[in-house]
């Protein structure tokens, strides 16, 4: 019986802290990559209410574009942007809470554009908790074979975790 | 060690084609998941779905979207086809969309599809779709709601979940 979800790599944050979580030299021989996220950071850039994650390509922040759809608990909204951020747990938040995701790349070693697709939320018992969609493309046709995590602001906090599969069709 | 997220079959168009079908879809899992990275010959299009050759007005739909700058939600009712999804013609342009059929071998409630729809050129968007039949799936048909094929590369991939 053939093995689908394949353990690449997990990476869980120290009591350090980290800026980023870093996947290398991700192998090209699986059909589709997921990563699970469950993630927070010691600092809030974006008006001081939440963290925010970033995700680079082969090192590569430019060529992206998402669109977001996100549900704040009182309304729903849609945003666009030019990179591959999304929101996650910050200090200001509810301590010991953990952004949860998924972030899933089809055929991330074939010659063209790669879409991709994140669900994350927020959960945190008060105000200011996002569940977020977001339907993302990078336009390039290099085989992704680095994906990096990092906290826009600050660094992840002890306990942030992430695991890297690789997915089978066979 | 049990595997509980097994590959049924993958179609990966060595030509365009204006359907793909996973028939004879056995009823040894608990769940399905199917995902599709395809790109239309032609514009924006749906992806739609029947089951089991289900041509019938027998499918609704609720669905919450944005487009970049708002979000919105509707409902069709009385629909031919359920949502499977978004595909453009845009060059070298694969979408990812999933399609989750939950508990699709009972043979005593109307089956459910929850789909992930992901177009940085449109919509982002989740639908919950409804196939009103009590009958087991046991075949998925996808083509687009334009009538334009599916291009070469387009990929589908069904997957059977075993709770245990």
């Amino acid at each position: 019986m053939p093995t689908t979800f394949t353990k690449i790599a997990s990476v869980t944050v120290g009591s350090g802290g980290a800026s980023t979580i870093d996947f290398t030299s991700i192998p090209s021989t699986y059909t589709d990559l997921c990563v699970a996220l469950s993630l927070r950071t010691n600092n809030d850039p974006d008006g001081g209410a939440y963290g925010i994650c970033a995700i680079s390509f082969n090192g590569s922040t430019s060529n992206l574009t998402q669109k977001r759809l996100q549900g704040s608990g009182s309304a729903a909204s849609s945003f666009s942007f030019s990179n591959a951020q999304f929101p996650v747990d910050g200090s200001a938040n509810t301590a010991s809470t953990f952004a949860n995701g998924s972030v899933y790349f089809p055929n991330y070693a074939g010659s063209d554009y790669k879409s991709f697709s994140i669900d994350n939320v927020m959960e945190q018992n008060s105000t200011t908790t996002f569940m977020t969609l977001i339907a993302g493309l990078w336009s390039q046709t290099s085989a992704v074979n680095q994906l990096t995590f990092s906290a826009v602001s600050g660094s992840f906090v002890q306990y942030s975790t992430a695991t890297l599969y690789g997915i089978n069709k066979s | 060690m049990p595997s509980t997220y097994e590959p049924i079959a993958t179609q990966t168009l060595g030509s365009a084609a204006s359907s793909v079908t996973f028939s004879s879809i056995t009823g040894t899992y608990t769940d399905l998941v199917l995902i599709v990275t395809p790109q239309s010959s032609s514009g924006t299009a749906s992806v739609d779905i029947q089951l089991n050759g289900d041509t019938g007005t027998n499918y609704s739909l609720t669905f919450l979207y944005g487009d970049g700058s708002s979000a919105a939600s509707g409902l069709a009712s009385n629909n031919a086809v359920a949502n499977g999804g978004t595909a453009v013609s845009t060059a070298s342009t694969f979408l990812i969309n999933t399609v989750q059929i939950m508990n699709y071998s009972n043979t005593t409630t109307y089956k459910s599809l929850l789909t992930r729809a992901n177009n940085t050129a449109g919509n982002v968007l989740t639908s919950v779709s409804m196939w009103r039949n009590t009958a087991a799936v046991t075949s998925i048909l996808l083509k687009l709601s334009t009538g334009a094929n599916f291009t070469t590369g387009s990929t589908f991939t069904l997957y059977g979940i075993k709770a245990a």
